[in-house]
């Protein structure tokens, strides 16, 4: 097995397959530009068929929890960037350390993370039957809402039934139930774009507790840190992935809240 | 073919791209608050692209990657930019023109797009 | 020009140790990481689809004989076409030259002992049997029918068959799509042997480079968008039901932004297949290597912006429709830069019938008539006509059987010697050949005719003037399934009892011709040094062909 950085089976030389390695991790990550790019622009067709409903939504997000969320991403994958530079200089006590950093800042996004779906559970935003765009402003001592956030909240919901009143495409003229349809809309995506992400985080954070394993071994150095080098890409990715994220989805009307 | 394995990215640049990915986090969250209209978005996403440029070129080491790699992830958004641009070209001009029996039905317009 | 075949040079006998007596077991099977075996594994598994494919193609032949739709309910009707489409396409033609010649093929074809990552090749493996594992479950759990095109809502929402586990089947599927195409663009990048320059790629090798291109960039599309739809089915999202604000359209233009590209995927592969045929059975150099090689990547990148026009029809602009329409114009030239090409290499060549040959003719004519009948489609005006007919299922059965199709048995049937060892009986093979061209073209040509007449595809039932045309249809069916079967049994047998077959029987200039018959599990006894040009007879007196001189070319200067 070629984890000891010795030349293996069909490869010709270390350097073809240090190549071969990483030209396959790019043209994986390619791969993962197009399936995130799908999502992408089933939110970008559907935000702009439904802007207020998704301002709305988007206000429901926590900005505190996702300014903290990208800020934590961005650390860990400075973090990740530095594990790999310990093992191009071949400081390999160090590779471990900063790969266990990253995983922890991982964890905690992802920690995050379930927070905030929690929030979403309480808030009645999860699509289904329950999925209530006004629950917050109606139950304002269940949501944690008071003073200005919640007027401005309530002031926002009213006018976006009202908008979404005598819309030709909405299947009913209620107002509400069309706004609804639309927040869930909204929220389908949030879930399924953040939820996609977070898979992915999980498998990244399964690829660094292995990594580490190796790392604490020794494994690394400037001769062979293959596998760093490429899981890092991959967390790189990742990282860029919430980047586009959390503008897009916390980031909508924020100046209206 | 070289790769970035010749070409050591030192920790001071780790840095500096950090500062500056943060520096743009805080831009955003903050330029998101003032009502610039169809800006906001642009915006928006024009920070993102330059995070993540600064992503791609020092964390990934894009910027001393081979000739290779660099086709590969310049191929990566061309396409998806087929995909984006097509697909909304598609949507933008649907409604453009209005069809004969529309045009002569003074109930439809109302309808229709301006 | 002779057209009598030359007899094969050599070997009474099978090298001692080949890739297929190497280990034994059937651990040493499902667990191998040989490229070879796995091309064997494929094979295997692909013929098992394209059965399940044939049974539902069968059946819906034999429910058209007659007006009135008398063999199933129009429910069930529904259901056959489905499945037979998703069976086909997605578990029978788009793995099937690439996974099977192509694994097999490509490391040897470029001097290298296996691909980039053997291990992940078995991954794909793995990975197509869990994708097609869900897809029989639903086969047997209620079926699909909605169309392999999965429209919704229809899909998403109203249809009361098991779309959902066929949904994840395709989707896991996709995943096998991917890492082939993987494998192979990081292995024609980096695993070449000394010498092999990109100008010296066979063109089989192109053609495959070009094929994973589109896996790379098309398959992620088609894996996003049926997770969409599955998700919407299963929580009763909406986005893309109109009920909720969703857009079909969306589903559209996501799903064809995959599905136009996944056709040259099918097509890709079998024109690489043709390239090598033609210059080895014409004893010349192709003509236009360049343009061959060029025109593959042409029909990969052109053939990701034309997908719209399988939506001429819903409600897009003439501007929309004229750009879709004018790029699908343009996609046909790079095709037709082959079949010029292949035209030209005929001319003036030394022309001998040998099975592959048959099949390889037969793609050329073939293929033009799908081709062209495409660029009906392409035209605006006629389109509103011919959408939804007979006429779409005749063009793209024109392309996916008169080519596809044929292109994978005349590659299975040319490099046979080279995997078995052995050599399948030609006279047989011929007759099998000209079996399946004459049922092949009985069963589809008149579909154009029914198209122009009007008769809808996918409905069960039609009005009683178009009877005739369908028992024609009908009965080429019958005759082209005899076709298929005739190989299915002389291959096998050939395997025990053909006539042991030697490095070069035919012979062709190719690196894979220089290997043992079959070959060694590393394929080579040393790394060869290429120095000579690809498809160059004239300068390999060692094929013992008459009129070959020695002079070498100078070897190769650079690399990559």
């Amino acid at each position: 097995m070629h984890r000891t950085g010795e030349l293996f089976g069909q490869y010709r030389t270390l350097e073809q397959q240090k190549e071969t390695a990483s030209l396959g991790m790019w043209v994986f990550l390619v791969t993962e530009i197009l399936f995130f790019g799908g999502v992408f622009l089933a939110y970008t067709i559907n935000r702009h068929a439904f802007p207020t409903a998704f301002g709305i939504g988007g206000n429901m997000l926590d900005l505190n929890l996702g300014f903290a969320n990208t800020i934590v991403l961005i650390a860990s994958s400075f973090t990740m960037a530095m594990s790999v530079w310990s093992a191009q200089t071949s400081h390999k006590k160090l590779v471990p350390i900063f790969l266990i950093l990253t995983l922890v800042l991982g964890s905690v996004f992802l920690g995050i993370k379930v927070v905030e779906y929690k929030q979403k559970f309480d808030h009645h935003l999860i699509p289904g039957h329950s999925f209530d765009i006004s629950y917050c402003s109606k139950n304002p001592t269940a949501c944690g809402l008071s003073g200005k956030a919640l007027e401005d909240e309530k002031k926002e919901i009213e006018e976006g039934i009202q908008a979404e009143k005598g819309n030709p495409k909405d299947p009913d003229e209620g107002g509400l139930v069309a706004l609804n349809a639309h927040a869930q809309l909204y929220f389908s995506l949030y879930f399924g774009m953040t939820g996609l992400h977070a898979l992915h985080m999980i498998i990244g954070a399964g690829l660094l507790f292995w990594l580490i394993l190796e790392a604490r071994k020794g494994r690394f150095d400037a001769n062979y840190n293959t596998p760093v080098d490429n899981i890092g890409l991959y967390w790189h990715f990742v990282d860029i992935v919430w980047i586009f994220l959390f503008p897009l989805l916390y980031l909508i009307n924020r100046h209206l809240a | 073919m070289a790769d970035h394995s010749e070409h050591i990215v030192s920790p001071k640049v780790y840095a500096a791209i950090l500062a500056a990915l943060l520096v743009g986090t805080v831009l955003t969250v903050e330029a998101a608050k003032i009502n610039l209209g169809r800006w906001n978005i642009i915006l928006a996403l024009t920070i993102a692209t330059i995070k993540m440029s600064l992503v791609i070129l020092f964390f990934m080491h894009g910027k001393y990657s081979s000739r290779r790699t660099q086709l590969v992830i310049v191929a990566g958004f061309f396409w998806l930019a087929i995909m984006l641009g097509l697909t909304l070209q598609d949507y933008s001009t649907r409604h453009a023109e209005p069809s004969r029996s529309q045009i002569n039905d003074p109930a439809t317009t109302v309808f229709l797009r301006s | 020009m002779s057209s009598a075949p030359i007899t094969p040079s050599g070997g009474e006998k099978l090298p001692r140790e080949h890739y297929l007596n190497a280990t034994y077991g059937i651990r040493s099977w499902l667990l191998t990481t040989d490229h070879k075996r796995i091309a064997l594994l494929y094979l295997i598994s692909v013929t098992f689809f394209f059965f399940i494919g044939g049974i539902f193609a069968s059946l819906i032949r034999i429910h058209l004989l007659t007006p009135g739709g008398y063999l199933v309910t129009p429910e069930t009707y529904n259901k056959l076409f489905t499945m037979h489409g998703v069976a086909m396409i997605f578990f029978f033609l788009i793995p099937s030259i690439p996974a099977v010649l192509g694994n097999f093929l490509i490391p040897i074809m470029i001097g290298a002992k296996d691909l980039a990552f053997p291990k992940i090749n078995l991954l794909s493996w793995y990975i197509y049997l869990v994708g097609g594992g869900f897809v029989l479950y639903s086969f047997a759990t209620g079926g699909l029918d909605t169309g392999w095109t999965f429209y919704t809502p229809l899909s998403s929402i109203y249809s009361n068959s098991a779309v959902t586990p066929a949904v994840i089947g395709i989707f896991i599927n996709g995943f096998s799509s991917i890492l082939t195409g993987l494998n192979f663009i990081v292995t024609v990048h980096t695993m070449r042997a000394p010498g092999m320059t990109w100008m010296r790629l066979p063109l089989f090798v192109w053609a495959h480079y070009a094929t994973s291109i589109i896996f790379i960039l098309g398959t992620p599309v088609i894996a996003i968008t049926l997770l969409l739809a599955g998700l919407e089915r299963m929580f009763h999202l909406g986005f893309f039901n109109p009920a909720y604000g969703g857009d079909p359209i969306l589903f559209q233009h996501m799903f064809w932004f995959y599905s136009h590209p996944a056709v040259y995927i099918m097509i890709l592969p079998a024109m690489g297949v043709i390239s090598e045929i033609i210059p080895t059975f014409a004893r010349k150099p192709i003509f236009g290597y360049d343009f061959i090689a060029a025109s593959s990547i042409g029909i990969a990148v052109i053939g990701f912006i034309v997908w719209a026009h399988h939506m001429f029809l819903t409600g897009q602009s003439t501007y929309s429709a004229v750009a879709f329409s004018f790029l699908t114009f343009l996609v046909a030239i790079p095709s037709a830069v082959k079949v010029f090409n292949w035209t030209s290499t005929l001319y003036k060549g030394s022309i001998s019938f040998d099975t592959p040959m048959l099949y390889g003719l037969g793609f050329i004519g073939l293929f033009t008539i799908g081709g062209l009948t495409g660029l009906f489609l392409a035209c605006l005006g006629l389109d509103i006509h011919l959408h939804d007919t007979y006429f779409v299922v005749a063009h793209f059965h024109y392309i996916m059987v008169g080519g596809a199709i044929m292109g994978y048995l005349g590659g299975i049937h040319f490099w046979w010697p080279k995997i078995t060892g052995r050599l399948y009986p030609e006279s047989l093979a011929r007759i099998a050949a000209i079996v399946l061209f004459v049922g092949f073209n009985l069963t589809f040509f008149p579909q154009f005719i029914l198209g122009f007449l009007g008769m809808p595809r996918r409905y069960h039932d039609y009005p009683p003037e178009y009877q005739v045309l369908n028992v024609m249809s009908t009965a080429g069916a019958s005759i082209l399934a005899l076709g298929y079967l005739l190989p299915m049994v002389y291959l096998t047998w050939s395997m025990r009892y053909g006539k042991v077959a030697g490095k070069n029987p035919w012979p062709a200039t190719g690196l894979e011709w220089t290997t043992d018959s079959p070959p060694l599990t590393e394929n080579f006894h040393e790394t060869p040094v290429v120095d000579w040009e690809v498809y160059d007879f004239e300068h390999r007196p060692e094929l013992g062909l008459l009129g070959a001189v020695s002079k070498k070319p100078a070897p190769a200067h650079g690399d990559d």
